[in-house]
């Protein structure tokens, strides 16, 4: 009877390696992708052992850590947001238990302080024995245009987003989300209020932990004529001055469903109008008919040039993808090129689509982070504009520039700016299953001042705003867009 | 066996001739045989200056104030261990040395580790303004303390572990009933977290399982001794092995009947699991019948998987078990939890008392060796794990040392159900296996484990001591000259006798009996008991 002992024996030896070489799978080959796991806290609880970064923008501090008033608290540092739902959709939350989100997280290895690029400096602490800090993280946010958009978003009660870029850099200048929300509470020691906090917010209703300029999409409606416009200039295929149907509804391509103008009234007194007055008008019938005759091909790529359909980009929080719907056939090509049918965006793109007209053509790689400091705030990196490639020519540019122009004189003009040439393009867009009867989403696409542009900006009023089905771009985005382009020029940048 | 004298008789001298007066030869014995309990209470100590360094590391990380204190808890521990020590010196002198270091070194580890999670469960009450809780660290010292009174009492009342052969069925009957008495009992009194093997009796609950275990083994191998003839004799040869009789599968069919009623109607796969890998892997040992344990295996994966489908508990920890991840939020939270503090553990660890291991639920008792891998790492684990090893090894050689039939299946069954149960609670941690829910033998928090695993170490020792000691008493035969110690050899393939000193000098059994690894006697081998 030894020797099924002696197997017993080798069998228990068995067990004991098969949980070691589990062990080793679990805490040496999994080690990395399981530490670095958003769920797992322990990284998130550790790094309030040491002094994070700060965040700041145009001078003013949007996030730091102070030491923890409570001398018995096991958290050393308490994060701080100073106006926090004025800037919560760039900085994001830092929570104990819910983890990080925007800045706070897409930046998070610079403001713990384990980014390689803060490496020397973690030497120099340590040799000097200063308390290991994180890096500090300045943003391209331009406070003062931050505000304005915010504040005017939020005076008049509005659901939406604005996004304001620097044409020539991509830097972006303000990036507002509303209604908003305040990180501060996420940020607390105490697990009752961070759990009351996060409860209350996701149940928001408008929701406010989404950063709608980045993880929102939307039918662009009239906004997408400049995609559109381009993309049939640069195939020769329109002129300003080309004739096309000024008829108030026209029959879609390869199908039977017609479509009208927004009013349901006619593009002019005639058959037929200049194309330059009817994207002043924003009339459809034109614009359908253009984007069904240079095909879904070269609409495609003209959007994709400006943007679409890139899962990646991130700025460096992640940026949802913008979307054009696969336009199989004439008529949702036709539907698409007035920015309905499948066609989706976020705030951020539309930005970007005007940005580009304003820098002539070529986008710039947008981003909200200007530099990356160490501890002691000296410099560790800038970030260069990055062109990227050019999606129209000069003269395509400027002559959408100049029918942006026309649809801008053509406007209500609420909100003028006195000497200040605006060039831009309103949007009424139609959403969800009773697209008739649901307040539509506005927009407002604008850039100036012309002839050279500092800013570039996109407003979206959420379901018309307070004016129901009334709502227009014109009507109501169009006066937070001239406000934050009024506050750009105004603080001289 | 190689080696047909256990170590103890070597050391004996077997050839010579012995005198008549037996209390003549004792000194000499005593001399030519090193009781080795000097090597045992150095490891004590050694086991109580690692726990108390590991005490003062955890103080040190939780900034708590470094005392004097520390070294006193370290000493009363020491105390405690001397204690028990003592009383092997007493009872069980020629015990094996390892044995009580390695649990006391895992007992204090587990003080160590259940304290550091304490100070954790502490801070976080009073950050929430809550009460704080009582100390599981303290309560655990008492259950050591009432562990280690179990320990001598075992000792002390077991003066021969071969006694224990005469109460088999009486063992296995109260095992039955222990065993049976939560799936009895309201919910209420028997449920915690899904599973119904409590009892719950104010304060104190306790697992009836634990005790089970040893009560089992106990069982199982005064009814193999018996029968093992009967199951070895009989078969058929299929697919080169020899597959036991349809009708001597009875004893099998029951145990497996046992362990599902335990899986249905205590949703407690762990114990479950447990009771039958012992009983198969003593079934096999009696038997040296690999087939025992196909055929096992195979109703027990038939059973399981009908529990599987059945069984929505069993599903839940399954699907768990496949991927931790898929309801993070829900089931697979504690899994998932354990695994992201062992990953952040890493190779080296934390440092003892600078993880997080309170993030995961049960980071005292289930889930200590998450907490510990957290804590100490990958490397302090495999030190561990190892330790389990070579406790349940060292009972395995006693088992193999020892020249009764009861003994070795007792201290084999007992030495697999430390290493079995390591298994099943580990590999259910690290999501290897499906969690089980039951505790690590000496390192969890829980009273009923500590003190049923102390019992069963003394059952060890009391095994070890007969397997190294001067066998003069013994010895059935005189050897014969010329034959060297070829007589041993029935020895340690022989029966449990018990046989009084009057009938010591003449040999119940004549004959050489075969080695084991040789082909099985076809002659029935049922022999009578001298009880």
């Amino acid at each position: 009877m030894n020797t099924p002992l002696r197997r017993v024996s080798l069998a228990v030896m068995v067990l004991i390696l098969l949980l070691l070489g589990q062990a080793t799978w679990i805490q040496v080959v999994k080690a990395d992708e399981y530490r670095a796991d958003p769920r797992n806290a322990r990284v998130l609880l550790d790094e309030y052992s040491r002094q994070r970064g700060q965040i700041s923008a145009g001078g003013e501090v949007l996030a730091q850590s102070v030491q923890s008033p409570d001398p018995g608290d096991r958290l050393r540092y308490q994060r701080q947001y100073t106006d926090g739902p004025l800037y919560a959709p760039v900085t994001g939350y830092y929570s104990q238990i819910y983890g990080a989100g925007g800045m706070e997280r897409a930046m998070d290895p610079v403001l713990n302080g384990t980014d390689d690029r803060l490496f020397v400096r973690r030497i120099s602490d340590a040799v000097t024995g200063r308390d290991p800090a994180g890096g500090n993280v300045v943003l391209s946010i331009d406070p003062r245009v931050q505000r304005a958009a915010y504040e005017a978003m939020t005076s008049r009660g509005y659901q939406g987003s604005v996004v304001a870029i620097r044409p020539q850099t991509g830097e972006i200048l303000a990036m507002v989300s509303t209604p908003s929300y305040d990180p501060n509470p996420l940020a607390s020691h105490s697990g009752t209020t961070q759990q009351n906090a996060w409860n209350q917010l996701t149940e928001d209703d408008p929701p406010t932990l989404t950063n709608r300029a980045t993880s929102e999409t939307y039918p662009p409606g009239s906004t997408f004529k400049i995609v559109t416009t381009a993309a049939a200039l640069e195939a020769g295929a329109i002129t300003p001055e080309a004739p096309v149907t000024a008829a108030p509804r026209i029959t879609l391509p390869d199908s039977t469903t017609t479509l009208e103008n927004y009013d349901g009234k006619p593009c002019g007194p005639g058959a037929s109008v200049p194309f330059a007055t009817a994207f002043a008008k924003s009339c459809n019938g034109p614009f359908a008919q253009l984007g069904a005759q240079i095909g879904a091909d070269r609409l495609r790529a003209m959007a994709v040039s400006l943007g679409f359909e890139n899962p990646g980009l991130t700025v460096p929080m992640p940026v949802q993808a913008s979307r054009l719907g696969d336009m199989a056939d004439g008529a949702s090509t036709a539907q698409s090129s007035i920015g309905q049918r499948d066609v989706r965006l976020t705030p951020l793109q539309n930005a970007q689509i005007t940005a580009t007209v304003a820098n002539g053509g070529v986008p710039m790689t947008p981003t909200t982070v200007a530099q990356i400091q160490g501890q002691d705030l000296s410099t560790v990196e800038s970030t260069e504009p990055d062109r990227l490639a050019r999606a129209f020519s000069q003269s395509t540019a400027d002559t959408l520039t100049q029918l942006m122009i026309g649809s801008e004189n053509n406007g209500s003009g609420q909100g003028r700016i006195p000497g200040v040439q605006i060039a831009s393009k309103t949007g009424t867009a139609e959403w969800g299953a009773n697209p008739k009867t649901n307040p539509p989403h506005t927009w407002y696409d604008a850039f100036g001042p012309v002839p050279n542009p500092q800013i570039a900006v996109s407003v979206i009023v959420e379901r018309g705003g307070n004016r129901g089905e009334e709502a227009t771009g014109g009507s109501v985005a169009s006066p937070i867009g001239r406000a934050v382009i009024a506050a750009a020029l105004g603080s001289g940048s | 066996m190689t080696r047909p004298t256990a170590p103890g008789a070597q050391n004996g001298a077997p050839g010579i001739d012995r005198p008549a007066d037996r209390t003549a030869l004792r000194p000499a014995v005593a001399a030519a045989v090193s009781t080795r309990r000097g090597v045992e209470l150095a490891l004590l100590a050694l086991a109580a200056v690692i726990t108390t360094g590991a005490l003062v590391l955890v103080e040190a990380n939780q900034e708590q104030e470094l005392t004097w204190a520390l070294l006193y808890l370290g000493a009363a521990y020491m105390a405690l261990l001397a204690l028990a020590h003592l009383a092997v010196r007493k009872f069980a002198p020629y015990a094996d040395p390892l044995v009580l270091p390695l649990a006391a070194l895992l007992n204090g580890i587990g003080l160590v580790m259940i304290h550091r999670v304490d100070l954790a469960r502490i801070a976080r009450a009073v950050s929430l303004g809550n009460e704080e809780p009582a100390q599981e660290a303290l309560r655990q010292v008492g259950w050591t303390a009432i562990g280690l009174v179990f320990f001598v009492g075992v000792l002390w009342l077991v003066p021969d572990h071969r006694t224990l052969a005469r109460y088999g069925y009486t063992a296995g009957f109260a095992g039955l009933i222990l065993l049976a008495l939560p799936a009895v009992l309201p919910a209420s009194l028997s449920e915690v977290n899904g599973a119904r093997i409590w009892i719950r009796l104010g304060p104190a609950s306790i697992q009836p399982g634990e005790f089970a275990k040893i009560l089992f083994v106990v069982f199982f191998a005064s009814f193999l001794v018996v029968k093992r003839d009967l199951f070895t004799s009989a078969g058929k040869h299929f697919l080169g092995m020899t597959f036991p009789r349809p009708r001597d599968l009875g004893p099998l069919l029951v145990a497996w009947g046992v362990a599902m009623a335990v899986l249905v109607f205590e949703s407690d796969l762990g114990t479950s699991l447990m009771f039958f890998g012992i009983v198969l892997v003593m079934l096999y040992v009696a038997t040296e019948r690999i087939s025992w344990v196909l055929i096992g295996l195979t109703i027990f994966g038939a059973g399981a998987f009908a529990a599987w489908t059945f069984v929505s508990r069993v599903q839940i920890r399954v699907s768990v078990w496949l991927d931790p991840f898929a309801d993070y939020n829900g089931r697979g939270f504690q899994v998932s939890q354990g695994l992201f503090g062992l990953a952040t553990g890493g190779m080296g660890g934390t440092g003892l008392g600078a993880g997080r291991p309170e993030l995961v639920p049960f980071a005292s008792t289930d889930f200590i060796f998450t907490s510990l891998g957290e804590e100490i790492g990958l490397v302090g684990i495999a030190a561990l794990l190892l330790i389990y090893c070579l406790l349940a090894t060292r009972a395995m050689r006693s088992a193999l040392a020892v020249r009764d039939t009861f003994g070795k299946l007792l201290a084999a069954g007992l030495g697999f159900a430390i290493a079995w149960q390591v298994f099943v609670v580990v590999g259910g941690v690290i999501n290897l296996i499906p969690n089980t829910g039951i505790t690590a033998p000496f390192v969890s928090y829980g009273g009923s484990s500590l003190v049923a695993n102390y019992a069963l170490v003394a059952l060890v020792l009391r095994v070890s001591n007969a397997a190294r000691q001067p066998s003069t008493e013994k010895r059935p035969g005189t050897p014969v000259p010329g034959q060297g110690q070829a007589p041993l050899a029935p020895l340690a393939e022989a029966s449990t006798e018990m046989v009084s000193r009057d009938q010591v000098r003449t040999p119940p059994h004549g004959g050489v009996r075969q080695e084991a690894g040789a082909p099985p006697d076809p002659a029935p081998r049922g022999r009578t008991r001298g009880e």
